[in-house]
């Protein structure tokens, strides 16, 4: 047998990974997703340079743009905390977005059932209904999964579309704004049930909640039994059993908690964004939040920072929309992020090495 | 044939060959020995273009060559039987053999692959069907498929790390018959083990590393096992196990008529009665596959009871989960170190922690604490960890085992079980688990010994049981029993109890 001609590159595996490569493949991927994207927008004539300094621009560039790109990171953050639980153990949660619907469905029954509560039960009462909605949503596809191993990753992305379908179900039927000239959307909420905001600004209680989910998550992860057993879980399953963990509980557990916080994200959308149930809550939040979980490679502080990225993205979005370009740049965008991160991957394990062809 | 020079490995903290150099000539069957973490199988992974060296040259039939990938090894006739088997299990052996292969155009013959395999097999006395799937194979029937795939690729240095560790005596005769062919035809055979005696008798020269360095080579014929031990350890070791009288105390474990089911639904386990005392060692001997590794997951609450009843100390745990096991203080050695026993991306202190978190009252974890008990551990034990904070799967196979045991033993337990606790381990270290079995034993727990050697198992057990077809044959006295004894029971013959 010859050695035959392969290439003169090749991947050779790592021994160790250290810190700087976990640092650079999200960040190359960002990269090289910015020059993919922009070589289609030089194809449509325009310089890419300029579009992604006007999104730049539109998302940092003025105190409404840095706080519409704080708005648009609240639920991002939310949902990428939670399902960087799952992901941890392995569960490939990609039902975020039917979960947040659930959510902002459980949260506006609240607040549609007990319109007279002061805020401060109200608020609480959206944000537990809000939570339970979500959660119980992500459960559904988990208890499959934990007792006859269905595949997770098609059964919470199918119950997506159900979420959705309901909840506009819900806005063109029983709960119709009867004075809504039959536009497609619920009775708009009273005040108590509407989240206090930063001053005159749009930026809302949501974030504090984002951080403090953080917080709790960095701790409960890193110091506490629980947290471990979720780690240990996702790395070796029979490790798990033997060790005494329980491992079909912590599946439902994680996807609830997972599924719960996404519902919460739906709860601060409706309470502070939309204050009603209507069509169209979130333009893909859950989705967006699985790249950010990926990118921040589950990590607590890096999700914080990588949710404001992606909220800016969105927010430069729409504000080259008024220079004539389609917003769904911004969707191609990250789609190639996505897709380099995943291929950076390999990276991680293995490195390119270049050098003579082996042998004689 | 084979010349490695002054080859050097360094890892992040610690140097695992150091100017090492190394040849084989064909026709030769040579061993590789050294302690748990001497730098044996990093030495042959960088022969297999697995790693690469630092520094240093490997020469084949006298001419340099740049191992870049296992690929390029096996272009030069290099091929590898890994201690972690790399086969496909739904695949049939001839199906394992194909993959992978470069040489092979588009249209490839399963027909005339089976028979080329079947004629390998029959030159070679290897035994093996091409169109067995390889799940259904026995761990020594899988390791023939290695070998077989590694010949049809027309390897022509053949290495084997730890090889008999995982196959009965007679299995592991017929493996050197095997390579004693093979090396009759010219091939040149490299064999890491740590069973000094096997070694003696079945090669033709001995490489000693130590330390990441080479201590010499010798040949077989002109060295004893004391020269060996002296080269490996540095210093002569006392092979003799000092054991005291028994001194049993209560009953702590108790097994009444019980039976349990295998994983294909059969009954692996029929009517077993077997009580266990503190303060003694009970021996399993049993040829691998009869119930030994159901009767071990059945103890540790990880296989349900079908029919019968389980107690330890007096109290019922039939249905017991196994956190509620880990609790009534039973500990289990698997037989499946890495992936069961331990987390492989998990570090050593995370791994120590993997059962203890179960006892940490308020749910959150000490850190400093762990860290300090874990040092303790890797200390008392001589554990090689060059770096705590890598994962363990960075471990040598030897140390993993010693961290996996020193972790079950750490906790004071009523019941140890353990599966094979001396594979993979060098003399010093099947030494020091010897007496840390014995001293437990001493303290009052009772320890239930699975293993394959007879030896180890008369040495060390109190009482022996032997499993056959997943049925007692008998507890007898070590004492008043003689090895052809207990082979017939092994073979399936009753004896009367008397132990
Ligand atoms: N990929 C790696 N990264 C870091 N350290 C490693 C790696 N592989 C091996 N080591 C370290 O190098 C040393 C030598 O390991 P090696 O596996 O070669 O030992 P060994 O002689 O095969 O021992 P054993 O008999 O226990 O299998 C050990 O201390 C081990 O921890
Ligand atoms: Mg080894």
């Amino acid at each position: 047998m010859g050695n035959g001609s392969f290439s003169r590159w090749h991947f050779e595996k790592r021994e160790t990974t250290s810190n700087l490569v976990l640092v650079m493949v999200p960040v190359l991927s960002v990269v090289i997703g910015l020059i993919f994207t922009g070589l289609f927008i030089a194809l449509t004539g325009k310089d890419p340079l300029e579009v992604y300094l006007l999104m730049f621009d539109g998302a940092f560039g003025s105190a409404y743009g840095i706080s519409e790109t704080i708005v648009k990171s609240i639920p991002l953050l939310i949902c990428a905390l939670g399902l960087s639980i799952a992901f941890r153990m392995q569960l490939w949660n990609i039902g975020a977005e039917g979960q947040l619907y659930m959510g902002a469905f459980g949260a506006t029954w609240a607040a549609l059932t007990f319109p007279d509560w002061p805020a401060y039960q109200l608020l609480p009462a959206m944000m537990v209904a809000g939570f339970l909605a979500g959660g119980l949503w992500g459960l559904l596809p988990a208890i499959p999964r934990a007792y006859f191993k269905v595949n997770e990753t098609i059964t919470t992305l199918l119950m997506n579309y159900i979420a959705i379908l309901w909840v506009d179900y819900l806005v063109v039927g029983p709960w119709k704004d009867p004075k809504s000239f039959n536009f497609p959307i619920s009775p708009q909420f009273t005040e108590g049930a509407i989240l206090p905001t930063l001053g005159t600004s749009r930026i809302h209680m949501g974030l504090v909640f984002g951080v403090v989910v953080a917080l709790l998550l960095y701790i409960v992860l890193n110091y506490t039994r629980w947290g471990f057993e979720i780690r240990v879980s996702g790395e070796s399953p029979a490790a798990a059993r033997y060790a005494g963990m329980n491992y079909v509980k912590n599946i439902l557990l994680v996807m609830f908690i997972s599924g719960g916080l996404a519902g919460l994200a739906g709860m601060t959308e409706v309470s502070a964004i939309t204050q009603r149930l209507q069509h169209g809550i979130s333009p893909g939040y859950g989705y967006s939040a699985i790249i950010i979980a990926w990118l921040a490679r589950l990590h607590p502080a890096a999700i914080v920072l990588v949710s404001v990225i992606f909220g800016g993205m969105l927010v430069g979005g729409y504000s080259i929309q008024t220079s004539g370009f389609s917003s769904t740049t911004v969707s191609m965008l990250q789609g190639a992020i996505l897709f380099f991160v995943v291929g950076g991957e390999i990276f991680v394990n293995y490195r390119l090495v270049r050098g003579e062809k082996g042998g004689k | 044939m084979v010349e490695m020079i002054n080859i050097t490995k360094r890892f992040p903290g610690i140097l695992a060959n150091d100017r090492v150099s190394f040849s084989v000539k064909a026709g030769e069957i040579h061993a590789l020995l050294g302690e748990n973490g001497a730098g044996k199988s990093t030495l042959m992974s960088i022969l297999t273009g697995l790693y690469r060296p630092d520094e240093g040259e490997i020469r084949i039939q006298g001419n340099p060559v740049d191992l870049q990938s296992p690929r390029d090894a096996v272009a030069h006739g290099i091929g590898m039987v890994h201690q972690h088997f790399k086969l496909v299990k739904p695949f049939t052996v001839a199906e394992n053999i194909i993959l992978g292969l470069k040489g092979i155009k588009e249209v490839y013959n399963l027909k005339s692959i089976d028979e080329s395999v079947a004629q390998l097999s029959r030159e070679y006395g290897l035994h093996i069907q091409p169109d067995s799937p390889i799940w259904q194979l026995s761990v020594g029937e899988q390791q023939r498929a290695e070998i077989v795939k590694i010949l049809f690729r027309g390897a022509e240095i053949l290495i084997l790390d730890e090889p008999t560790a995982v196959l009965t005596p007679q299995e592991a005769k017929d493996l050197y018959k095997t390579l004693r062919k093979m090396a009759d035809l010219g091939k040149a055979i490299i064999v890491i083990s740590h069973k000094l005696s096997e070694v003696l008798a079945h090669t033709d020269a001995i490489t000693v590393l130590r330390g990441g360095r080479s201590v010499g080579t010798v040949r077989t014929k002109e060295t004893s096992e004391m020269e060996l031990t002296r080269m490996m350890v540095g210093r002569p070791v006392m092979l003799e196990t000092v054991k005291n009288p028994v001194n049993r105390s209560s009953k702590v474990l108790e097994l009444h008529n019980l039976s349990a089911l295998g994983n294909r639904g059969q009954f692996a386990l029929k009517e077993i009665n077997l009580d266990i005392y503190g303060g003694e060692i009970v021996g399993i001997a049993g040829v691998a596959g009869n119930g030994q590794r159901e009767l071990a997951e059945v103890v540790a609450g990880l296989r349900a009871i079908e029919r019968g009843q389980k107690k330890v100390d007096g109290n019922d745990l039939t249905l017991a989960s196994p956190k509620q096991m880990i609790q009534a203080g039973v500990s289990y050695v698997p037989e499946d170190r890495l992936g069961t026993g331990l987390v492989p991306n998990l570090n050593a202190m995370e791994n120590y922690l993997l059962k203890g978190v179960q006892k940490m009252p308020s749910g959150f974890i000490n850190w400093k604490q762990v860290a300090q008990e874990t040092a303790e551990v890797i200390k008392k034990y001589d554990i090689k960890v060059p770096n705590p904070k890598n994962p363990v799967k960075m471990l040598s196979g030897g140390n993993l085992q010693k961290l996996l045991l020193g972790r079950e033993i750490s906790g004071k337990p009523r019941l140890i079980v353990t599966m094979y606790p001396m594979r993979g381990l060098d003399v010093g270290a099947m030494e020091t688990i010897r007496s840390l079995l014995l001293q437990e034993r001493d303290r009052g727990a009772a320890v239930l010994l699975i293993s394959e050697e007879l030896e180890e198992l008369f040495a060390l057990s109190d009482r022996l049981a032997v499993l056959h077809g997943g049925e007692v044959m008998g507890v007898v006295d070590p004492h008043k029993t003689t090895f052809e004894d207990v082979g017939l029971m092994m073979a399936g013959k009753r004896m009367a109890a008397h132990g």
